[in-house]
């Protein structure tokens, strides 16, 4: 676990400050929604004295409100830290040139592949509660709710939407060069694979390939439970590629 | 048993040859200098041996263990220094010893002390701080702090000052009469002749000679200096021929044997003439030059060990 402990504390700083800002970021959110709900009160006011209803200006809900910061915060905040760390964790040791050194030592590529998968998936899954802690004190502090179920499914599904990013992106990472490019490429890559998705009937299928089909707050809430389908597959890809990043890490040469 | 034992080792990058049915055998307790130009397959023949690369056919043993089953194993009684530097930037020296040791399960926390002081490195210090020279310093404390039973060392004295050159090779040899192996890779000819008991040449791929380091220095072959020769010079088996019309000397080297020689020249008209055994550094020089080699002309009566 020599590599596992070394890579934590080399990287201690970034996982702090990316920590902090994603908690203060969703903190912040859920700490003016009081603010927000009174601008909107005013506004509806505004509305109905013109004769149109309040509701039309949509998200007035906490819980709907909550699910759409959470989108942005964790679900793409979240989303591009879990892939820079999924493309660089072992793609430094290449570009950094320090795989000569490490591998020259009586440790087996095996075991290296499984302490830099643990070293992304704990610090994925630390953030994540980090921030589901601090936002669920800020939940209790402006007084509002969200069912437990709701929360636990919220944060569940950017928690494993952000473990299959970081995945996909390991794997890639064995295949070839350019570990934070193909880490932030992805993630626009799927987010917008999972937007076109929705344009039209036809194109439903494609929520198939991408991991935000199965993160989709608004849906989560509605359904109250996850795309079981889309997470289903979702889930099948990260092993798929936790298994690919043995074998191709086992086998390729390091030069 | 051998340290080091390959068996028509082979690696193709593609289609570009790395090396090509090598085989290499260094006793245990050797201490093995194994030279050749740029890109001959010196780092592609160390990497085959410690796993970072893998072979394309042949096979090797290195401490008895097979470099394609027993990687890990063989690897924790090697001591490797890359030709390249460290770069763990961020860490201090004496945070990266303690991880390599940690690797080792091994504690070498007296041993790296002791090494560093000999090799005038600060622990304290940050990696990313230290010149190229420092750094192969930290390398090499890390590839020497675990004692371990074979030291494969990837040019190993390219950014160091003299003093610490010598050092080195105190402390190498140290080790070497304690019974461990040390295979180095140079290009340092004059530091090989001195310190190596056998020495390997390796050239576009293959190992062209292998022998000791001793044999090397006698070979069958005479280096002939003329001074002021004034009948051409028709003589069989002369290589590297070298005219100098400053000094009026021409220089030569024969293959033949001593009496053929003086009967070869007694036919010449010449003011001077000096005959010596040829430097180690131009035996090698005959190995690395193309086309004296593949003119057929063999320097060394023994080839292969």
């Amino acid at each position: 676990m020599a590599l596992f402990f070394l890579d934590l504390k080399r990287s201690k700083i970034s996982f702090i400050i990316w920590t902090a800002v994603l908690t203060f970021m969703l903190a912040v959110c859920v700490l003016i929604y009081p603010i927000f709900v009174e601008q909107m009160a005013g506004m509806s006011d505004m509305f109905a004295d013109m004769g149109l209803e309040g509701e039309a200006l949509g998200f007035t809900s906490f819980p709907d409100y909550f699910a759409m910061e959470c989108g942005e915060v964790l679900g793409l905040g979240g989303a591009i830290f879990a892939a820079i760390l999924g493309g660089s964790a072992l793609a430094k040791e290449q570009k950094d040139r320090t795989a000569e050194f490490l591998l020259t030592h009586p440790i087996s590529r095996k075991k290296v592949v499984a302490q830099k998968l643990l070293f992304v998936g704990v610090q994925i899954v630390t953030l994540n509660a980090v921030v589901a802690a601090v936002s669920a004190g800020c939940i209790a502090i402006i007084g509002e709710a969200l069912t437990a179920r709701a929360f636990l499914l919220l944060f569940a599904a950017y928690l494993l939407l952000q473990l299959e990013l970081a995945a996909i992106v390991f794997a890639l990472s064995t295949l070839m060069k350019g570990g934070i490019g193909i880490g932030i490429g992805a993630v626009f890559l799927f987010y917008f694979l999972n937007i076109i998705a929705s344009l039209a009937d036809s194109l439903t299928f494609l929520k198939y390939l991408t991991p935000f089909s199965f993160a989709e707050g608004a849906n989560i809430l509605a359904d109250n439970a996850l795309a079981y389908n889309y997470l289903g597959v979702g889930l099948a890809v990260t092993a798929l590629c936790v298994v690919a990043s043995f074998w191709r890490f086992g086998k390729k040469d390091i030069t | 048993m051998n340290a080091i034992r390959t068996e028509k080792l082979t690696k193709f990058y593609g289609a570009t040859r790395g090396i090509m049915d090598v085989d290499l055998t260094v006793a245990e307790g050797d201490f093995f200098g194994f030279v050749g130009p740029n890109g001959a397959g010196k780092s592609t023949l160390i990497r085959t041996l410690l796993g970072l690369i893998a072979p394309t056919s042949g096979g090797a043993t290195v401490l008895g263990q097979d470099i394609r089953k027993n990687k890990v194993q063989l690897l924790s009684e090697v001591g490797y220094l890359p030709s390249e530097a460290i770069f763990y930037n961020d860490m201090r020296i004496k945070d990266l010893l303690a991880f390599s040791a940690k690797l080792r399960g091994k504690d070498c926390a007296t041993v790296a002390r002791e090494l560093c002081e000999r090799l005038e490195l600060d622990p304290s210090q940050k990696i990313g701080d230290l010149s190229l020279g420092n750094r192969k310093k930290v390398g090499i404390v890390c590839a020497l702090q675990h004692e371990p039973r074979l030291y494969i060392l990837d040019e190993p004295t390219s950014g160091l000052d003299p003093l610490m050159q010598r050092e080195f090779f105190t402390i190498l040899q140290e080790r070497n009469a304690a019974g461990a192996t040390v295979f180095l890779s140079s290009h340092i000819l004059s530091e090989v002749s001195r310190y190596c008991k056998h020495v390997g040449i390796i050239r576009d791929g293959q190992l062209l000679a292998c022998d000791s380091v001793d044999r090397f220095g006698h070979t069958g072959a005479k280096q002939v200096v003329l001074r002021g020769l004034k009948t051409p010079l028709a003589i069989a088996n002369t290589y590297n021929v070298q005219a100098d019309a400053a000094t009026d000397t021409v220089r030569f080297f024969f293959a033949g044997d001593a009496a053929q020689l003086i009967q070869a020249l007694s036919t010449l008209s010449f003011a001077d003439v000096n005959i010596t055994d040829p430097d180690f550094e131009d035996t090698f020089i005959h190995y690395y030059d193309k086309e004296a080699t593949e003119s057929g002309t063999v320097l060394s009566g023994s080839q292969t060990q």
